[in-house]
């Protein structure tokens, strides 16, 4: 399938990678300067916990192949975590070299070289000699919680299908990363080494309601919830139901997979997180000539990572601080004109308060919020017995297991919305909780 | 200020040269153009590219190994010798001489064993105006199948006869070149001595194969699909050099004015040479990588050095570290270090923690924050269960709105590395070995400090000696 991006030459060359890959001879060298730490900090650091050491090595040694089946061997979604991690954070954040006074081993730079070079050879994974083993699960939701899960599961010889109400399986990698990040054709790709495995997709498939749930449960050993979050907040303003004003992820969705590449002159986002920026620099390459992040808070309080806040200023992205929007004005003509805001006044400790009477407007032509996704609520209660607490499904740590023994959950769904590792993590630890108990159930 | 440290040499007998520096016979010392473009540079001398009855090489000639992303850290050759005729190289050094009259040109040679070959090769080197001759009894590769070279240079009784035969002739010193393809080159170098020579080169390049393409599964370098075993310098041979070196300057039936060469690069390197007795030092490898300028750096980093230490002279340190090479037998036995770990240079890389356990003595624990146990193996926490642990931690990316940051979740800890990742040096179990600090890759990080043993020093002989005439006296 060609991905929007391939058909629109001209917008994918304002895409280019954020981070160009290594040659090979440069990926040699880098990997070079790995001192091979014994027990890793960085491989602690990883959430899926891969041997980074081992894997360096292995591309130093000119070992590609063996590089990359380490690097699946932890996370079967290593491609992609090569080009969305916050590795600054993670990995890279932890390197030895930074007590050093060197630059970190350049991690993520290395893992893709060895993912690429998987994917150009064919992307064939070795044989798994397990058994078929007795068991069915159903994971819902095709994003990466599920995609580790059902790997994970799959290649310990059980019976794997995953449910997705989307076009196309991936969830946020699919949908919801920046392409200049994670381009859709590679986050498909990765999608179909998956199914190499085995994997059994069904894709425009929603469950929904009670007797949908019920019927699984009757069908399937045990179901893994990878549902992730809803729809994301709104900004509960006068004006935000006019057509112009599309929330983040819907906006890039929309470029990515919709063929929807049309942009305001002037966009507005709302909020300060990372989503928010990934929205405001695509704005920004689609052709925006003037890109606004309205954050009701100051610049230490941005939830967004440094390096994502340092990338926006670079793209050219302006940010206002301490602006409350409170309404959204169209013309006459019905086109969106401005967005009404308030200064915001910080209490003592943070508690941001908006000042009476000192409302500006800032003209725009699109508005885009991007305040956060709410849970799944409504789905969330069709599981029966599921605990949910402060919308984020209560599981057991080690093993993914919720209140109703049958099913288990892992990333956004669970932990309220972490990175794409994060949610690789939960679904192989659940995976491997599943198969413990379907093992001694059968025994 | 001091004045600048004299660099000239006067070397076995008579060559004379501005500094010890010279290029070794090899690809870099090929024709006049170039040595005299090298003594431009700075060069103090040259030995020339072997001189004998021309030869016909084959393409391709070099090969070499990289190190961790280094290029050349060893070099392989399968050159033969000049391949331009006699007459030509003769009349170039003799253009060369004639516009750099205080430079050092050495003529090395080559020809078939013959009493007369050898005389009229002297004879015509030293009219052309050439400060010594070299005799290349050391090429490995080629020339050894022709019943020269190193053919010549493992056999003691060939070397002193021929080196006899060159003396009868010579008015120039005459230096022998010793190839390192022998079992003691001592034996060698006392031919050499009882042949007249009036010094020594040594060493010429190892015997080597550098590697296998794992295509082709043909070694390089390739020759039509096809290689052969070369020589091998570069910074990969010099400890081998300096052990030879070392040797042959113990030996008194060896001991000769000796010009070092192999793994020669910088002016640290060219030091070492001297401190074990060498006059002067050849440089090949080092210039066929970045050129003639490196000399620069050797001359102005080894006159540093001896201002540093108040050498005036070459003959100020020459030969300084002979008497700290002892035979094993003579080492002291009560002498004890151990390693200590300056906390507050740790990155925690824990190398020396995993080298320890696997590589010496288990003596390097990472217990810092689980208590200290001194004592053997079984009492302390193995590599495998450290990395265990490690591996069922589960761990999520940090992110500011999910994670409630505790006011007091600031770094407590005294160092910017983690306690946990700081090994600790188990004192009464370290030998000494010196492998944590060998794998350190920060300076200065772990130290070897010596403590006290209480005891006299004594070597194995001495102690051997005692438990003898302890029997005895039963």
């Amino acid at each position: 399938m060609q991905s929007v991006f391939q058909q629109h030459p001209e917008v994918a060359e304002r895409f280019p990678d954020l981070h160009p890959p290594l040659t090979a001879q440069s990926a040699v060298i880098e990997a070079n300067r790995c001192l091979y730490c014994f027990d890793a900090p960085c491989t602690g650091a990883c959430p899926t916990h891969i041997d980074v050491p081992r894997f360096i090595k292995k591309i130093a040694n000119e070992n590609l192949r063996g590089s990359a089946l380490t690097i699946l061997d932890a996370n079967i979604l290593g491609a992609s975590c090569s080009h969305v991690c916050p590795v600054q954070v993670l990995c890279e954040g932890a390197c030895v070299m930074h007590h050093h006074h060197e630059p970190p081993i350049k991690i993520a730079l290395l893992q893709r070289h060895a993912m690429d070079a998987f994917y150009a050879s064919g992307a064939v994974l070795p044989k798994t000699s397990a058994e078929r083993r007795n068991g069915k699960i159903a994971c819902i939701g095709a994003g990466p919680a599920s995609l580790a899960c059902a790997a994970e599961l799959r290649q310990r010889g059980y019976d794997v299908t995953v449910f997705d109400r989307h076009r196309l399986p991936g969830g946020l990698n699919t949908y919801g990363v920046a392409e200049y990040k994670l381009p859709t054709a590679d986050s498909l790709r990765e999608i179909e080494l998956v199914g190499s495995l085995g994997v059994d997709f069904q894709f425009g498939t929603e469950i929904a309601g009670e007797a949908a749930f019920a019927n699984l449960e009757k069908e399937y050993d045990a179901i893994f919830l990878g549902v992730g979050l809803g729809a994301m907040h709104r900004l509960r303003i006068p004006g935000e139901d006019h057509p112009a004003v599309i929330d983040a992820l819907a906006f890039i969705a929309g470029y990515k997979t919709a063929g929807r590449l049309a942009v305001g002159r002037r966009v507005v986002v709302v909020g300060a997180g990372n989503t928010a920026i990934d929205a405001a620099n695509a704005a920004k390459r689609l052709g925006a000539e003037e890109v606004q992040i309205l954050y009701r808070r100051v610049e230490t309080h941005m939830p967004a990572f440094g390096f994502e806040y340092e990338h926006a200023k670079q793209e050219g992205v302006r940010f206002l601080w301490q602006t409350q929007p409170i309404a959204i004005h169209a013309d006459t003509d019905g086109e969106l004109r401005s967005i009404e805001c308030l200064r915001v006044e910080l209490a003592q400790d943070g508690t941001p308060r908006s000042i009476a009477g000192s409302n500006f407007h800032i003209e725009c032509d699109m508005v885009v919020p991007a305040i956060g996704q709410s849970p799944l609520f409504d789905l969330l209660t069709e599981c029966y017995g599921v605990r949910v607490e402060h919308g984020r499904v209560v599981v057991d740590r080690v093993t993914g297991q919720t209140s109703n023994p049958k099913y288990f959950a892992g990333g956004d769904c669970v932990n309220g919305g972490r990175e794409v590792v994060d949610a690789v993590a939960d679904g192989k630890r659940a995976a491997v909780g599943i198969a413990k108990v379907l093992e001694s159930a059968h025994a | 200020m001091p004045e600048s440290p004299n660099l000239a040499v006067n070397f076995a007998g008579g060559i004379r040269s501005p500094n010890p520096f010279w290029l070794a016979s090899a690809p870099p010392t090929n024709c006049g153009e170039q040595v005299m473009r090298a003594f431009d540079a700075g060069w103090g001398g040259a030995v020339w590219k072997t001189i004998g009855e021309p030869v016909v090489n084959v393409s391709s000639r070099y090969s070499s190994i990289d190190w961790n992303g280094q290029r050349m850290m060893g070099l392989n050759n399968i050159e033969l010798i000049s391949d331009r005729p006699v007459e030509v190289n003769l009349r170039e050094i003799y253009e060369v001489k004639k516009r750099y009259p205080n430079h050092a040109v050495i003529a090395s040679l080559m020809v078939e064993s013959k009493r007369e070959a050898w005389h009229d090769i002297v004879a015509r080197s030293e009219d052309a105006g050439a400060d010594g001759l070299e005799l290349n009894f050391g090429c490995p590769h080629g020339m050894s199948e022709r019943g020269m070279g190193s053919a010549v240079g493992q056999v003691p009784e060939y070397t002193e006869m021929i080196t006899g035969w060159v003396k009868e002739k010579a008015r120039t010193p005459v230096l022998v070149k010793l190839t390192p393809n022998i079992t003691d080159i001592r034996t060698v170098a006392r031919a050499a001595k009882r042949g007249g020579a009036d010094g020594l080169s040594a060493i010429n390049t190892i015997n080597s194969i550098t590697g296998i393409d794992l295509d082709t599964l043909a070694p390089r370098p390739n020759v039509d699909g096809f290689s052969s075993h070369g020589g091998y310098c570069g910074p990969a041979v010099k400890p081998i050099a300096l052990n030879m070196v070392q040797q042959v300057q113990s030996d008194p039936e060896s001991q000769l004015p000796l010009s070092g060469i192999g793994g020669v690069g910088t002016w640290k390197d060219a030091a070492e040479f001297i401190l074990l007795g060498c006059g002067t030092v050849q440089v090949c490898t080092a210039a066929m990588h970045y050129g003639y300028r490196i000399v620069e750096d050797m001359i102005d980093g080894l006159q540093n050095w001896m201002r540093q230490k108040g050498y005036v002279t070459i003959e100020d340190f020459r030969g300084l570290s002979l008497p700290h090479v002892r035979e094993w037998k003579n080492l002291n036995l009560n002498y004890k270090i151990v390693a200590r770990i300056h906390e507050d240079k740790c990155i925690g890389c824990d190398l020396c923690y995993t080298a320890c356990w696997d590589g010496a003595h288990q003596c390097i624990h990472l217990d810092r924050v689980s208590g200290v146990r001194n004592g053997h193996v079984e009492a302390h926490t193995k590599p495998a269960e450290v990395e265990a642990a490690s591996r069922a931690k589960i761990t999520v990316t940090p992110i500011a709105k999910l994670d409630k940051v505790a006011a007091n979740s600031q770094n407590v800890e005294p160092y910017a590395t983690p306690l946990a990742r700081i090994p600790r040096v188990d004192e009464t179990e370290c030998v000494g070995c010196n492998l944590c600090a060998l794998v350190c890759p920060v300076e200065n990080c772990i130290t070897m400090e010596q403590v006290d043993s209480g005891l006299a020093p004594q070597s194995w002989e001495e102690r051997t000696a005692v438990v003898a005439g302890t029997e005895k006296s039963c």
